[in-house]
């Protein structure tokens, strides 16, 4: 393609795609320029290992940020770690970056944070970029209509090495979402919803584009909590085409850019969506206004319900989904037919890079406020990034949860996947914001996780157990805080 | 237990040959495959041992990794969605170590797919029917001799010669592979890094185009 000419008709897939194919490769599939790699301390020291042997240096240590997120401690985060395993990590991605010249956004830098919150936020995911990172939640960044994906260690080699990867072009399917959510229901239940339906692997081959009426009503960071969890689908990146939204989030932020550069850059990003002529490979279509608080109650992020509705049967399982519903019921301890509110949990956790960001600490505040959490209950906060947190202390957050009795800490992955302290003990069941549920994934072999919306998280919180966080609210009039209220007789 | 002798792949693969172990269920997820707290550590070295780690410690001695007849095995055969979830390559990393060169299964998660490419281990497709009478012939005679095929796309197992099972023996099932990734295996250059390098004056050409490496100037 020539500078200048313009992008082909199409998907804003297509469109990102083409513009960032570098060569054919031998085995058929595409060398991709990759715009934006983003690394961490889990899956980047092999990579970096691997360049030294082969004698190779970093291609475009510019094109390339870092941050510590998985395995940082949230209570203290003073070095070195108590954790001589989680120092050596940090302490081997600072050597590495330092060697490379890579910018790494360490701890008390101000900018420190779980890599796809942090990313967002100081403006460097924009729209029309190839984004990589070492972690299946990359798809996040297709909030901003980048093309964004997880890959191995292997990757962050090639990637370092060389810009680019080696990818076969995936299907396109529109998901279509019509009307508006209900108050009380969340980004996270819509995408739970997603799930549910068109089930774990149903994504497997595609990228996700988000689209419609409620697509569009979104807010950024409801937009990153639906595009985080693509993945949880089996679609290795989801998408919502850029528009004003967008433009008015970057706006302003440190890497977007500024002056005359920012309108050309608005004029560029304009173009991207997909056209009125766009094909897509497949299309589904949901009804926002159906969609209930959602909670999971096995053990993918596929086996979600409505807060009012029971554990499904047997009989209500598809024949092959049956084994799993079983292995679920076994490892869950729930009866079959069962409901799902009113189930005691014992942990409440309330962060992860699906829901550590500014307006999920607000939702969740907004129910917390003037309660407390139930007795035996350990609950906590664990901002997404130093900016979330201080931002969250400067309109007061911090103190709304700590008098409700939760823990306000520091900012990380944290017991999202338990590679710090934090984390489940033998059978406990959390109540998590987070985005897996499977076996283990909390830190213990037995312990048993329920993914729900941050406000559901508070409110089984307070409750002690599976609640329905309308009523909540309903209560105490509280809306969604940053998407426009709507009536309640809607849908 | 590994097979610490057996070199990890290299060049060319066109077979993969040994015996092969069944890991049955659908949407087994790369926390499984390898739980979080294994991935503190700055190599892949020792990953092998920790293969399925909470799998085993629940079953206590009877998961298939753990089975006498099981150890030494290279091939291994799964179900549905096999490798969601985590992006970790220390799931096939932990697999290859622990002595897997090839895993057949009715379908498998996209980064995991991509993870064991890089690796030079094959993910090959069998039907449902076909994945489920593999993993009971493998049970019937876990020591029958076992044989993948990346030119044909076949697997066939032969019984062992002191094995009962001859029901076994000799049978034969198809096997699906894209046909990108079976010429990147059976040529060697399943590895990128090379080829993705040799693209020098390709990736400036790129580079210049692209609007946010330019500050738009290029729009």
């Amino acid at each position: 393609m020539e500078t200048g000419t313009p992008l082909s008709a199409g998907t804003l897939y297509d469109k990102v795609w083409t513009l960032h194919q570098v060569a054919e490769l031998p085995g058929g599939s595409t060398q991709l320029f990759i715009g934006l790699h983003l690394i961490h301390e889990v899956t980047s020291p092999q990579a970096f290992a691997a360049l030294r042997d082969l004698g190779l240096g970093v291609r475009h240590p510019e094109r390339t940020v870092a941050t510590v997120d998985h395995i940082v401690p949230t209570t203290s985060q003073a070095r070195p770690f108590a954790d001589p395993l989680a120092e050596e990590m940090l302490a081997t991605l600072e050597r590495n970056c330092s060697d490379y010249g890579i910018t790494l956004h360490g701890l008390g830098s101000g900018r420190q944070g779980i890599v796809h919150v942090i990313a967002p936020e100081l403006g460097l995911t924009q729209p029309g970029m190839t984004v990589a990172c070492g972690d299946s939640h990359t798809s996040t960044h297709g909030a901003f209509g980048a093309i964004a994906f997880g890959i191995g260690t292997s990757q962050v080699r090639d990637v370092l090495a060389s810009q680019s990867l080696a990818m076969g072009k995936l299907k396109v399917r529109r998901v279509w979402v019509d009307g508006a959510m209900q108050n009380g229901v969340y980004a996270k239940d819509l995408v739970l919803h997603i799930i549910r339906s068109l089930g774990v692997k149903g994504g497997v081959g595609y990228a996700y584009e988000f689209a419609g009426p409620a697509i569009a009503a979104l807010s950024m960071e409801e937009r990153m909590t639906l595009c985080n969890m693509a993945i949880e689908g089996g679609a290795r990146c989801g998408y919502v085409n850029p528009d004003a939204t967008t433009f008015a989030y970057l706006q302003g932020r440190p890497c977007a850019p500024s002056g005359e550069a920012w309108e050309r850059a608005v004029a560029w990003w304009s173009s991207l969506a997909s056209g009125p002529d766009a094909v897509f490979d497949d299309e589904v279509r949901f009804d926002a206004a159906a969609i209930a608080p959602t909670v999971t109650w096995g053990i993918t992020p596929g086996q979600g319900i409505g807060v009012d509705e029971a554990v499904p049967t047997l009989e209500q399982t598809e024949p092959d989904e049956r084994p799993l519903a079983q292995e679920a019921y076994r490892y869950m301890d729930l009866t079959p037919g069962a409901p799902i509110a009113g189930l005691p949990v014992d942990v409440c956790f309330i962060g992860s890079c699906t829901n550590g960001r500014l307006s999920d600490l607000q939702a969740a505040a907004a129910v917390a406020k003037g309660r407390h959490v139930a007795p035996g209950i350990k609950a906590f906060v664990v901002p997404g990034s130093e900016q979330v947190a201080a931002a969250a202390e400067a309109e007061g957050l911090d103190r709304v949860f700590r008098e409700a009795g939760f823990e306000w800490r520091e900012p990380g992955c944290s017991m999202c996947l338990a590679m710090n302290p934090d984390r489940l003990e033998g059978r406990q069941i959390s109540a998590s914001s987070s985005n897996r549920n499977f076996k283990g994934r909390q830190g213990s072999a037995s312990g048993r996780t329920l993914l729900m919306s941050p406000a559901m998280v508070a409110a089984a919180a307070i409750s002690g157990r599976v609640s329905d966080v309308r009523t909540l609210l309903d209560a105490a009039g509280a809306t969604a805080p940053d998407r426009a209220p709507v009536p309640a007789a809607a849908g | 237990m590994t097979s610490p002798s057996a070199p990890f792949p290299f060049g060319a693969i066109a077979s993969v040959v040994g015996t092969a172990v069944a890991v049955r269920g659908d949407d087994i997820d790369t926390d499984r495959i390898i739980p979080a707290r294994f991935l503190k550590c700055v190599t892949f070295d020792g990953l092998g041992e920790q293969a399925f780690a909470d799998d085993r410690a629940e079953l206590n001695g009877a998961h298939p990794f753990d089975h006498p007849e099981h150890q030494g095995a290279t091939v291994l055969v799964v179900n549905r969605n096999f490798g969601c979830g985590s992006s970790r390559e220390h799931a096939p990393q932990s697999l290859m170590r622990w002595g897997i060169r090839a895993v057949i299964g009715e379908s498998f998660a996209e980064i995991f797919y991509g993870n064991c490419l890089a690796l030079g281990i094959p993910c090959l497709s069998v039907s449902h029917a076909d994945a489920l009478a593999l993993q009971a012939a493998i049970q019937a005679d876990p020591a029958a001799s076992v044989v993948v095929e990346l030119e044909t796309l076949r697997v066939s197992l032969n019984a062992a010669a002191d094995s009962a099972a001859v029901g076994s023996a000799g049978a034969s099932w198809p096997l699906t592979l894209a046909d990108g990734p079976r010429r990147m295996l059976l040529s060697g250059q399943w590895d990128a890094t090379s080829q993705l390098l040799a693209h020098d004056g390709q990736l400036r050409a790129t580079a210049v185009r692209l609007p946010y490496l330019t500050a738009f100037s290029a729009v």
